[in-house]
């Protein structure tokens, strides 16, 4: 499992990420970013991709 | 030993190289010669964020991934020549670098003021955490600004400043604020939301010359209007960084010409051996669009090509068959977006090739979202909030 953190006050909910991993970030009906905090090792590639991609730089792996 | 792989340009698209190389499997030295004196950092708060508080460089760093936390970082060097032949790249100080792979990743600079200053200070531009350091300390209450330029970084550093308490006007040739981008309609909408702000745009015009006992105190345009100002930001669109390039045999009549392998192509059409470029300097065919090789500005596009160059090099240099890879086409959708008071811009695609534009969801007055069409093919979609609409919206463009 790995986990993933968003820093929240950094985040200004543009979705990048979600298009990279949707199985992990998605919009939801207010336009906020909602996430899975621990998603499966298969999934690294992807959230790593969200990470590089995110204008704030506001996701981050915990290891 | 051999050489390293020697980046130059220390920014997104040339970290993003370095992880690519990794990621690839190559294990070798990789040496990254940066002109500024700081490790990459992320350019957009600088005209948002940055601009406003009091902010600090370590806010803005990149992660360096422990892949590439024994890469070599040469920084505050300039290079300053390209000798393809001997495969070196020489600095400002006249050390040389020697490589096996070139990758060529620096960027932009802002065009400079369009007159002569003659000595006369208060101009600035924003490219660097420096440069928005120097802007920000000035942007006080009641201060006048004059910003030359309604593209993004100009309508950002207006919004920036109105919000500081600077009276704020944006001087520029085209009528409507980032108009190449956003096209009329949009435009003027949000030219209606600056001014609710306070921002005064003056269009259709330049500048003349400037007056001012040392330092800036009036601006002439060059229709004759002459405006008080404290200080002139000046964002007029940028120049790529290529002049160390110079008789080195490589395409540079703008930015770096490469192939779809992000790999330069010389004067007379050819590859150069060995040679990359990637990030906002990097002019490339995007066959989403057309077969017009263009530089485009965006964030996640030194992201998109730094990655593959450094994938398709990195398994090039490992001894492994980069047929495949080169065969893929290259069609990263460009994306970008700007944040201004409450609005938060979002787009897809290249809506500046768009000859129309027309309104599909929401309201222009509130939050809205537009598609653009070249010749009725949709080139690009872009709206005021909406962003799960504007989001859905990537998968409709597709390779013909
Ligand atoms: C103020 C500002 C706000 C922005 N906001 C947005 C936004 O909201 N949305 C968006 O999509 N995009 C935005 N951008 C654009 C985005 O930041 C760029 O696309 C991105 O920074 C390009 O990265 P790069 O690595 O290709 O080039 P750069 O970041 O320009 O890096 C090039 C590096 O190479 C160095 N260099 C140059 N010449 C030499 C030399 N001869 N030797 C050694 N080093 C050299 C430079 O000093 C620089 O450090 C913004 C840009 C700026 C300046
Ligand atoms: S890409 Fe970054 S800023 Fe955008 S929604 Fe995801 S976490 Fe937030």
């Amino acid at each position: 499992m790995i986990k993933v953190e968003v820093d929240m006050n950094k985040c200004q909910h543009y979705g990048q990420c979600v298009f990279e991993a949707p199985t992990v970030f998605k919009l939801n009906a207010e336009d906020k970013l909602e996430y899975v905090a621990e998603v499966d090792d298969s999934e690294r590639d992807n959230v790593e991709a969200a990470v590089d991609i995110c204008p704030m730089q506001a996701i981050r792996i915990a290891q | 030993m051999s050489a390293p792989v020697v980046i130059v340009g220390g920014s997104l698209a040339g970290l993003r190289s370095a992880e690519g190389l990794r990621r690839a499997g190559y294990a070798g030295p990789i040496k990254v010669i940066g002109n500024e004196p700081y490790l990459p950092y992320n350019r957009p708060p600088l005209s948002k964020e940055l601009l406003s508080g009091t902010g600090d460089i370590d806010e803005i760093y990149f992660p360096i991934k422990e892949s590439v936390a024994d890469v070599e970082w040469v920084l505050g060097k300039a290079a300053t020549s390209l000798d393809i032949q001997e495969q070196k790249v020489t600095d400002l100080s006249g050390t040389s670098h020697p490589y096996r792979a070139l990758v060529i990743a620096t960027g932009l600079r802002p065009k400079p003021l369009p007159v002569d200053a003659n000595g006369i200070s208060g101009i600035h531009v924003l490219r660097t955490f420096d440069d928005a350091v120097a802007l920000r300390k000035q942007l006080l209450p009641g201060v006048k600004v004059l910003i030359l330029g309604a593209g993004f970084i100009g309508c950002e550093v207006a919004a920036t400043a109105v919000k500081a308490g600077c009276q704020v006007k944006v001087v520029a040739r085209t009528h409507e604020p980032m108009q190449e981008a956003l096209g009329k309609t949009l435009g003027r909408e949000v030219k209606r939301r600056h001014e609710l702000m306070g921002v005064e745009f003056v269009k259709g015009a330049s500048v003349f010359g400037l007056i001012g006992d040392g330092h800036v105190e009036r601006v002439i345009l060059d229709s004759g209007v002459i405006y008080d100002a404290d200080l002139v930001v000046v964002a007029i669109g940028s120049l790529p960084n290529t002049e160390w390039l110079e008789g080195s045999g490589i395409d540079i009549s703008n930015g770096v010409l490469v192939d779809g392998g992000l790999r330069a192509v010389s004067s007379n059409g050819t590859l150069v051996e060995n040679v990359f470029a990637v990030g906002d300097v990097a002019r490339y065919v995007n066959p989403l669009f057309d077969q017009v090789p263009r530089r485009v500005e965006h964030w996640n596009l030194p992201t998109e090509t730094g990655k593959r160059a450094g994938l398709i090099l990195g398994k090039y240099l490992n001894g492994e068959s980069i047929a495949e890879m080169l065969a893929e086409p290259f069609a990263p959708l460009p994306s970008f977006w700007s944040d201004q008071y409450d609005m938060h811009i979002l787009a897809f695609g290249m809506t500046y090739l768009a000859d129309r534009s027309e309104l599909v969801a929401g309201e222009i007055s509130g939050e809205c979202v537009f598609e653009y069409f070249r010749n009725d093919k949709l080139v690009g979609v872009c709206g005021i909030g909406m962003r799960p609409t504007i989001q859905s919206y990537r998968t409709k463009f597709l390779l013909p």
